[in-house]
């Protein structure tokens, strides 16, 4: 390497300890195929899943089970052989602790795969279109946690060029070291992946963002890098420091681009992934096989031995927790994710998914701090450590006082929920928690708008009907009254009621003859 | 002093006439305030405010001839809307029963439906299909659940379904009323 890359800086962030040497100790451990898999059809942002199967169909490893429904959506591939059980609602990992729809299936423990597309070691040859066609068929969603559908990700049609590909392997949060570990272990599959990104883009560079307290890792690419002889590809070592993983703040750290306000990394010509998605999608194109497991840190003081394990998707949390040793004795709570963005989980038995990057089975002293919240002293604290350099004490006013308005105007939806802020607040106040509620809170405002929006317009729509309807009606009694009214000379000349009349006057004469000849008799 | 009333006079007969010609050159279609009213409303159009629609009772609220405390659907959040948009004070709901009623859909036990479509005719937005001596179905995403097709059901084979919470509707509690469960955030 000729000079060292200059490395820029982003606003904000927090030094923490990083815990992460916890679960680094010991080799990635494979998967193991527990008998039954639950499989969540939304696992990713976008449209859930449509179910292909029913309860009773065969399985192959692999097999297409529930496809992509819309164009931000994402398939889901049987991770096993066996037998579809059931599909139906399941509890999930979720903070509220709610069932989702699943598919839930048997395996038969031969793990034989089934019809797979063919492997494109060739793939050079094939156009960005099919590939992007292979990745959503494999269902890659991006595994740093964003699980956003890798296949429109890659669609860069009809936006900026894209000079350079950054492959993400900041691994910030700490406690998470499942990058880590598949850094060390795997450089070469990244490689691969990084080439196919790059064909589908055309970045004619490639730079892999690594925080510096991950030698090892950064050793093993670099390593891996000169013995191809890869050239534009390049490991950037950025300092420790947190979220130096955000897809903005990673960005800004290796080119000194801002990613503006609303907008995606493309507007900068910048694509980012994770280099587990990268890995993803160097198998569904090499090899055609789907996205059916990830590797997962298990870690915290409350487990017996942290590391990081495969697992397939749709293992049962608890069942991996078991491979981990179990739970020690200072286990306090399962926390889905990191410490700083992560949420607990209310029951260990849901399945691990395509987002499940961590298990952290938190002691009392390593679980977030649950202080009662204190009033906020305008310290001013959180505002200096936020890497969006949002107010986070603003957000917080309007957020109390309901005003949706006010708090987008200061950019709510920036927000990437790191926990900076509330991490630094001496007064403890739960300043994430108030932003995601207020999130979910407009999200509900806006879908009931549009359903009394829809409302209206078909209210609207009856009433004109009904209006018209009755327009019409009057209408033809009009025209009826009118033609009565215009008829009363030519009465007499109606042959109907002239042939009524006559009938009548039968009638009354036959009457008459039957009931005079009883008198008649009588007399 | 007389030029200058007769001066002020005149400007005063040119802006009248200036501001007439306006008022009816200019003039906007509709009721704006009735709109602005209407928009906030919930649209279930379940007549429970005593009007024949949500259109009726924002015109009523409008004209000042309705307090604006009379939508349960809507609850407090509408009364609340409506306070701030008319610049009233707000206040208590009429019905704070019907306000805390969950919100439900209409659906109705087909094995049992007669088709008789008196239902259809009660929908105040034509989320009920069927054909006379067919089987009616309500379509749940059209359904605002006013209740309005349950009365004229001969056979009482419409319910309600309240429509429960899922992971799309599930809202982050507000942090007091959950000082556990979330981490940092
Ligand atoms: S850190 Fe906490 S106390 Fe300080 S200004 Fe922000 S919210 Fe207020
Ligand atoms: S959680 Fe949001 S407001 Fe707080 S520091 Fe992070 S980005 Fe800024
Ligand atoms: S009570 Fe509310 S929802 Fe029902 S008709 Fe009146 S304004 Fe509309």
């Amino acid at each position: 390497m000729a000079e060292p890359r200059n490395i820029w800086t982003f606003r904000g962030g927090l030094h923490l300890d990083d815990h992460k040497a916890v679960s680094t100790g010991r080799t990635i451990e494979p998967a193991s195929i527990p008998e039954r898999l639950v499989l969540p059809l939304q696992q990713h942002i976008g449209q859930a899943a449509e179910v292909l199967v029913k309860p009773g169909d065969p399985v192959g490893k692999g097999q297409l089970i529930a496809r992509a429904s819309d164009y931000v959506s994402a398939s889901i591939h049987a991770p096993t052989s066996g037998k579809i059980v059931a599909v139906e609602q399941r509890p999930v990992a979720h903070p509220s602790g709610l069932s989702d729809h699943c598919i839930i299936m048997d395996s038969d423990g031969e793990d034989t795969w089934g019809e797979l597309p063919p492997a494109w070691p060739d793939y050079t040859e094939r156009s960005a279109a099919e590939l992007r066609e292979r990745i959503r068929w494999a269902g890659v969603v991006g595994l740093g946690g964003a699980v956003f559908p890798t296949a429109v990700k890659v669609n860069t049609s009809g936006q900026r060029a894209i000079d350079t590909l950054i492959i993400n392997g900041a691994e910030c949060e700490p406690y998470i070291s499942c990058d880590d570990a598949l850094m060390r272990a795997h450089p070469e599959d990244i490689l691969d992946g990084i080439a196919i990104l790059r064909h589908i883009i055309g970045a004619h560079e490639c730079l892999i963002g690594i925080e510096d307290n991950k030698p090892e890792a950064i050793e093993a690419l670099r390593h891996a890098i000169e013995t191809r002889g890869e050239r534009d590809i390049e490991v950037v070592v950025v300092p420790t420091l947190y979220p130096s993983g955000g897809e903005k703040q990673l960005i800004k750290l290796l080119t000194g681009r801002e990613v503006p306000t609303n907008s995606l990394p493309a507007s900068v010509g910048v694509l980012c992934q994770n280099v587990a998605t990268a890995v993803t999608v160097a198998n569904a194109v090499l090899h055609g096989r789907p996205l059916i497991e990830r590797i997962v840190t298990v870690t915290g003081q409350g487990i017996r031995q942290p590391g990081n394990y495969r697992a397939l998707i749709g293992t049962s949390a608890d069942r991996l927790v078991a491979k981990a040793g179990g739970y020690s004795e200072h286990i306090h709570q399962l926390i889905f994710g990191g410490p700083m963005m992560g949420f607990s989980l209310r029951s260990d038995q849901v399945p691990i998914t395509k987002a499940t990057n961590c298990l952290l089975a938190a002691s009392q002293a390593e679980a977030p701090n649950n202080d009662p919240e204190r009033p906020c002293i305008r310290c001013g604290e959180c505002a200096r450590v936020c890497p969006v350099q949002l107010l986070p004490q603003q957000m917080l006013w309007h957020t109390r006082a309901h005003d949706f308005d006010k708090v987008q105007d200061f950019h709510l939806f920036e927000c990437i929920e790191c926990g900076c802020c509330a991490y630094v607040c001496p007064s403890h106040i739960p300043l994430v928690q108030y932003y995601r509620f207020a999130k979910t809170a407009i999200w509900t405002q806006e879908r009931e708008r549009e359903k009394s929006d829809l409302a209206r317009r078909r209210h609207e729509a009856r009433q004109t009907r009904l209006e018209r309807i009755e327009a019409e009606r009057k209408a033809r009694l009009r025209k009826k009254k009118e033609a009565l009214e215009k008829k009363p000379a030519a009465q007499d000349d109606d042959p109907k009621k002239a042939a009524i009349e006559a009938a009548m006057q039968r009638v009354a004469a036959k009457k008459a003859a039957q009931q005079n000849p009883e008198p008649a008799g009588k007399d | 002093m007389i030029a200058a009333i007769v001066t002020i006079a005149g400007l005063s007969t040119v802006f009248g006439l200036l501001l007439g010609y306006a008022a009816i050159r200019f003039r906007v279609e509709g009721d704006p305030i009735a709109d602005q009213i209407d928009a906030l409303l919930p649209q279930t159009q379940c007549g429970q405010c005593a009007f024949a629609g949500c259109r009726p009772y924002a015109e009523a609220i409008a004209a000042g001839e309705a307090e604006i405390n009379r939508c349960p659907p809507g609850g407090e959040a509408t009364m609340i809307a409506l306070a701030e948009l008319l610049g009233r004070d707000p206040v208590p709901l009429e019905d704070e029963d019907a306000a805390e009623k969950p919100k439900a859909v209409a659906y109705i036990v087909e094995a049992e439906c007669i088709g008789c479509t008196l239902c259809i005719q009660a929908c105040p937005v034509d989320a009920i299909v069927g054909a006379a001596k067919q089987m009616h179905t309500i379509i749940d995403d059209e359904c605002t659940g006013c209740e309005l097709c349950l009365p004229p059901c001969p056979v009482e084979c419409i319910h309600m379904h309240p429509i429960g919470e899922t992971i799309q509707t599930w809202q982050w509690p507000y942090p007091k009323e959950a000082a556990k469960g979330a981490t940092h955030g």
